[in-house]
């Protein structure tokens, strides 16, 4: 797990803007990830222009051109690839993956689907659009999902991040609300067999090859990693790395790695891991813009790796200045 | 980031072990990470309750704060008296004579905000397991101080003429039996956050009957008395019981709320404990900006903001109930205020405000769900509208924004029917502490 220096890197001519805020359910989220790393940008040197995504951001950004941006936008938008499409229209470098990448893994049915081609185990699941509980009766489908998945279940927005709308469904008169729930934040809900295990994040930097940081375990004090658990400062136990034997720690690293290439990301990913009982490593998700925040894992990560994330990104944002040059 | 080592495990808060217990609830939550998104201006708000200072004469407002620099600067940059200034403490009377009350400057107690009242009576009255009996619902910024001091709430049915006596009897009797200690009746009597009504005339004698036979301390919140549109204010609560009852205003709705000035009347003793508590939270309240205020107070014609304000709000008043009845489904219920703020809504059976919320979001308009309000997890029903910000077209946008989202809600709760309404699924009382967004 180390870096390597297989392209060459660029000088950073000009400022870089860290794009944060939009109008994602994950707007707060991705403040707070756009003032981390601008901080840790700027204790490297680096001119730094924090933006929020509005209606004067193209005219800036086309009057005075950086050298570089990184989107740090969570949710749609920033992370179903739009923003990226734009700054590709714009001709302008930007650190994360490409468009079209990102609106795969940012569909989680979808991604599990090109994970499990690559070889990955992922939780049976099924993602049903509203319309077809109305169209069949919900009755009539809940019984066939319940037939099908079991219990317990994990219910999840199709495309959402920070847990926002998921419920783990132990008993089966939970799950319609749970749908409901996950309804609210977008048209598709994804419902798979809910694995229990220890639950594992590793982030992926990818600067010629990609190479994965340390796996972290997470314990949330009340056993689910919802919202809260995720952005409240000592709710949850961090492990760094986490507890795994080794051949299932190189497992982990391993489907991180091949997550993250199967999909064709680049850059920077997170992927979401659960270890059950018997040591299986299953694939739950992966994040082409992971949370960069106070309580997130990629920067615990990159510490427990002597990394710094000042450093990590401005070496990203070289990258990204070389890439687009060639 | 010091405390993360390879090899090691952390729970990135080095004090996690330390904090008192009242701070349990002290969380993220997704409402608040919601309202995030609220403050866009693509997004209409009808969740925050910002006064409306649009209309300030702020030509006036500056000459005042710069004669006041060039003349007492040095007394209005100084430490100052915990009770506050005393000018401005007289001139609290006038404003209370408004509404009945004949006081004396000296039972005065300037505060920051009325907010901070209710944190010092909170204080000096509540232990741990105390109860303090609200209306219900109740503004979410008292509930959060309740809860900051581990008081229990028990909530109060009102009406469309303010909080119920039956239902303060009931209440009363109830915790009593359970052998608890009711510390206050904490009631906002005129144009009710969020709920929008006011007590009746008729029915403010008996609420201080009941609870002067119950031995029960009255806490009066009263920031919105004066913002009526459509007849003279009421007689305070206070105005006809002065043992009974501690009064609360600001000058946050009235004129600023930036200068966070507010007050507390209380009787002799308590108010003397209050100074005592104010000392010890602030040394004094901001001397500067209770100098501003009394300038203000001294040097314009108030009284006519004030009635400025009230045709402003009766305006956006008249723009949200417009297009609630144009807009929003049969199915929906709500208050007409006459004054204040705030419209109270109930959705349709089986529709979670709550829940609700992120679709909203996703169509650009915002609101309060109406579980904020109460401490014991109800109020999913219900939802607070407040209309004193936006302009009247950008209150119609929202509604009719609203009713959008609405309409796609109705249709997946009749597609799921009862089938979504198992009490197992997450019914958290969440009721934040207070913040811009809620107030």
């Amino acid at each position: 797990m180390t870096p390597t220096e297989s392209e060459p890197l660029a000088s950073l001519d000009g400022r870089i803007v860290v794009l944060a805020g939009g109008l994602s359910h994950e707007r707060d989220v991705s403040l707070r990830s756009g003032r981390r790393v601008a901080e840790a940008l700027r204790s490297t040197g680096v001119e730094v222009e924090e933006r929020d995504v509005d209606a004067r951001l193209l005219p800036d950004l086309a009057a005075h051109p950086p050298a570089c941006v990184i989107p740090l936008l969570h949710g749609e938008s920033g992370e179903d690839g739009a923003i990226r499409e734009v700054l590709e229209l714009l001709d302008l470098p930007y650190v994360g993956s490409r468009p079209a990448a990102c609106r795969v893994a940012f569909d989680k049915p979808v991604a599990k689907a090109v994970a499990a081609r690559a070889g990955l185990t992922t939780p049976e699941s099924v993602a049903l659009p509203h319309e077809m509980f109305r169209e069949l009766g919900a009755a009539a489908v809940i019984e066939a999902l319940l037939g099908r998945l079991g219990l317990p279940l994990m219910v999840k927005p199709a495309k959402s991040g920070s847990a926002l709308g998921c419920s783990v469904v132990r008993d089966a008169a939970d799950l319609p609300g749970a749908m409901v729930s996950a309804f609210a934040y977008g048209a598709t809900a994804l419902v798979e067999r809910f694995v229990d295990g220890t639950e594992v994040a590793i982030g992926v930097l990818d600067d010629g090859s990609p190479w994965t940081l340390p796996a972290v375990g997470i314990e949330p004090d009340g056993g689910v990693y919802d919202y809260t658990a995720r952005y409240t400062a000592g709710s949850t136990r961090f492990l760094v790395p986490a507890k795994l034997d080794d051949d299932v720690a190189r497992a982990c690293a391993d489907a991180a790695l091949t997550a993250h290439s199967a999909l064709g990301l680049r850059d920077l990913s997170r992927t979401d891991l659960i270890i059950d009982a018997d040591g299986t490593v299953w694939f739950l998700e992966v994040n082409v813009a992971p949370g960069l925040t106070e309580t997130s894992t990629v920067p615990l990560a990159a510490a427990a790796a002597g990394l710094d994330l000042g450093e990590v990104t401005a070496r990203l944002a070289r990258r990204a200045v070389a890439r687009h040059h060639s | 980031m010091r405390d993360v080592q390879r090899g090691s495990s952390t729970r990135l808060d080095h004090y996690v072990d330390r904090y008192a217990a009242r701070t349990r609830g002290m969380t993220a939550s997704e409402i608040r990470a919601l309202f995030s998104v609220a403050s866009r201006p693509e997004v209409v708000s009808l969740a925050g309750g910002m006064p409306n200072i649009s209309g300030l004469p702020l030509d006036v407002v500056g000459g005042a704060l710069g004669e006041l620099v060039a003349e007492q600067g040095a007394v209005a940059m100084q430490y100052g008296s915990g009770q506050g200034v005393p000018e401005l403490r007289e001139q609290i009377c006038d404003v209370m004579a408004l509404e009945g009350i004949d006081a004396h400057p000296d039972d005065v107690v300037v505060t920051v905000g009325s907010q901070q009242a209710v944190d010092l009576v909170t204080r000096i009255f509540c232990d741990p397991g105390d109860v303090v009996i609200c209306e219900a619902p109740s503004y979410v910024g008292a509930l959060g101080v309740f809860r900051a001091y581990e008081c229990d709430v028990v909530h109060a049915e009102m009406d469309a003429h303010g909080l119920v006596p039956e239902a303060l009897r009931q209440a009363i009797l109830a915790t009593k039996a359970a052998g608890k200690t009711i510390k206050f009746l904490y009631t906002i009597p005129n144009y009710h956050n969020p709920a929008g009504v006011s007590m009746s005339p008729e029915r403010r004698p008996e609420i201080l009957e009941i609870c002067r036979e119950a031995d029960i301390l009255v806490l009066e919140d009263n920031p919105y008395g004066l913002l009526g549109f459509d007849r003279e204010p009421y007689r305070a609560l206070r105005a006809d019981e002065a043992e009974g009852v501690i009064y609360l205003g600001s000058f946050s709705k009235t004129f600023a709320p930036g200068f966070r000035v507010g007050w507390a009347l209380a009787p002799h003793a308590v108010r003397e404990k209050l100074v005592l508590a104010q000392e010890s939270a602030t040394l004094c309240p901001p001397q500067f900006s209770q100098m501003a205020v009394s300038a203000y107070l001294a040097r314009h014609d108030w009284q006519g903001q004030v009635k400025q304000f009230q045709e402003l709000y009766r305006e956006r008043r008249d723009a949200m109930v417009d297009a609630l009845e144009d807009l929003m489904p049969a199915a929906c219920r709500w208050n007409v205020p006459d004054g204040g703020f705030y419209v109270w809504l109930t959705l349709p059976p089986g529709i979670d405000a709550k829940l609700m919320l992120p679709r909203a979001v996703t169509a650009r308009v915002a609101y309060v769900p109406g579980t904020a309000f109460f401490a014991d997890g109800f109020g999913s029903a219900s939802m607070r509208l407040s209309y004193c910000y936006p302009t009247p077209e950008r209150i119609r946008e929202g509604v009719r924004r609203l009713a959008g989202v609405l309409e796609a809600e109705m249709e997946l709760r009749a597609t799921f029917g009862s089938l979504a309404d198992h009490p197992g699924l997450p019914a958290r009382s969440e009721y934040d502490s207070p913040s811009t967004d809620l107030t």
